[in-house]
């Protein structure tokens, strides 16, 4: 297997793109990621794409977006694992590369979310249809479950649960291609609508616009493109139960245990090693239980920490410094891509106000439904 | 999104908790051919009593459209006294009785009605007992 490398990046702002529409957001992150990495031409690409079908009613992504990144008659496949659609994206043009297939491949996320009108019923198609949509639960209700659950077991409070939108809100200040840059408090989360008990519109990952991309190529080839090339050190990939009711326990997520093991497997390093991770916080108690799955905090103690401040700037591990999918928006299937984008920023140092000092390994941390999938990347500036 | 048809083929669980006992213990509602737990395959059908208690739970104010006018219901993960899992909205309660532990019964009742003909789809919903 080649070593593969990320040689250019590219995304939209993200937020109420209102004059552009599914395969503008695409083509403007994917023509800037390959203007970034100086490429003209690409051997293949992937576009990660929760639901062109529901949210634009355009299928068949494959075709449209190679047809508007004028790359017509290059390979292309959509492919999809809700919101981790994104990681997914990059997993498919890194096996791609590594396997020797291609050499130039763009693997690109995007979610067209603000032109529908049901969003809530799109988002429950990610959770198991038959079993948990029908009966009416909502996505931020089966997290809100989780939460409830959490709360319960750990006696974690209402006010700590606040802590990762807060800190997530104040990361997000210095990102400039954040939906919402703008600081929160206690009073703003718990004052906030309520959406699912216990969990608030601030507890909640927002309605988003966006598109995010990167340039894979063999690590061999990557100076040739740029001199600050990213590798990609290691992937690991799980999935578990598509129902939260089939979760042995209700506080865990197995797919992100196991996909985080196989990534620190494959890069040699241990939690202790990763200077800084974005992690799928589309719900507050999300952030809560993946640190705790990928090794950064003992069962039950990283919600107390990140309201003690251990997760952000000085403290033991900085977790989301881009905003995170609270604070930075939620286009699903961009996701994924652009907590790798946020990587290859931070640790190529072009991270601005919100860099992370010291920064060698950075993990991205891409997550399905209520933990039906999950794909994790750590990387490394090489 | 108008797909009632479909759901014809889940009457046996919706309307009468027809579910599967597998060789090595576990019990699905939903209809598998694999066990969830292990990787065994041979089940047995087994009728599901009802009772159970939740495992946790939610009151959701935000809903899709097809249950907007809803607004606020309870949905918990309920564990049904022979090992079966499942999701199901809680009514003709008090939100305040809701906890985790809570003893509940499942019941037959209409979940929503769908497209322009209005097409009424039954299952299941628990009460506390
Ligand atoms: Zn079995």
């Amino acid at each position: 297997m080649r070593e593969v490398a990320i040689i250019g990046v590219g995304m939209t702002k993200f937020g109420e793109l209102w004059d552009q529409g599914i395969r503008d957001i695409y083509a403007e992150a994917a023509l800037k990621a390959m203007e970034n990495a100086g490429v003209e031409k690409i051997d293949s690409m992937y576009v990660g794409a929760m639901s062109g079908g529901l949210y634009a009613y355009q299928e068949h992504l494959s075709s449209v977006m190679a047809d508007y990144i004028g790359q017509k008659g290059v390979p292309s496949a959509r492919v999809e694992s809700a919101c981790a659609s994104g990681g997914t994206a990059i997993r498919a043009a890194f096996m791609e590369v590594a396997s020797g297939m291609s050499d130039i491949v763009l693997a690109g996320g995007v979610e067209k979310m603000w032109d529908v009108e049901d969003g809530t019923f799109v988002l429950a198609t990610a959770s198991d249809q038959e079993y948990e949509a029908y009966n009416g639960v909502t996505f931020p209700g089966l997290y809100a479950m989780m939460a409830r659950a959490y709360m319960d077991k750990y006696n974690l409070t209402r006010e700590e649960l606040a802590a990762i939108p807060i800190k997530n809100h104040k990361h997000a200040v210095n990102n400039p291609n954040a939906q919402y840059p703008f600081e929160l408090d206690l009073k703003g989360v718990l004052g906030s609508s309520m959406v699912a008990d216990p969990l608030t519109l601030m507890d909640c990952s927002p309605i988003t616009d966006g598109a995010a991309a990167v340039i894979l190529c063999p690590l061999d080839l990557a100076h040739k493109f740029t001199k600050h090339p990213v590798k990609i050190k290691g992937i690991g990939a799980a999935t578990g139960p598509i129902a939260l009711h089939n979760h042995v326990d209700m506080t865990k997520l197995d797919a992100v245990r196991i996909a985080g093991e196989r990534a620190y497997k494959m890069a040699k390093l241990k939690p202790l090693d990763i200077s800084f991770v974005e992690v799928h916080d589309c719900f507050s108690i999300a952030e809560i239980i993946v640190l705790e799955e990928l090794g950064f905090f003992k069962y039950g103690k990283a919600g107390k920490a990140i309201a003690n401040g251990e997760a952000t700037y000085g403290g033991k591990i900085v977790v989301n410094p881009s905003g995170g999918l609270k604070a930075k928006g939620h286009p699903v299937g961009a996701t994924g891509v652009a907590q790798v984008i946020e990587c290859y920023e931070q640790l190529t140092g072009k991270a601005g106000k919100r860099q992370v000092k010291n920064a060698n390994y950075g993990m991205a941390q891409n997550m399905g439904g209520s933990g039906g999938s999950c794909v994790v990347h750590i990387l490394e500036a090489v | 999104m108008a797909i009632s048809p479909r759901y014809t083929r889940e009457i046996p669980h919706r309307y009468r908790l027809e579910a599967q006992k597998f060789e090595c213990g576990a019990v699905s509602l939903a209809t598998r051919y694999v066990c969830p737990d292990s990787d065994c395959k041979k089940s047995k059908k087994i009728t599901l009593k009802g009772t159970g208690k939740i495992l946790t739970y939610t009151i959701i104010h935000i809903a899709a459209d097809a249950f907007a006018k809803e607004t606020p219901y309870a949905v918990a993960v309920i564990e049904t006294d022979e090992g079966a899992r499942l999701t199901a909205q809680v009514v003709d309660c008090n939100f305040d009785d809701l906890k985790i532990g809570a003893r509940v019964e499942l019941v037959f009742r209409k979940i929503t009605e769908e497209g322009a003909s209005g097409i009424i789809n039954y299952g299941y919903k628990a009460v506390l007992v």
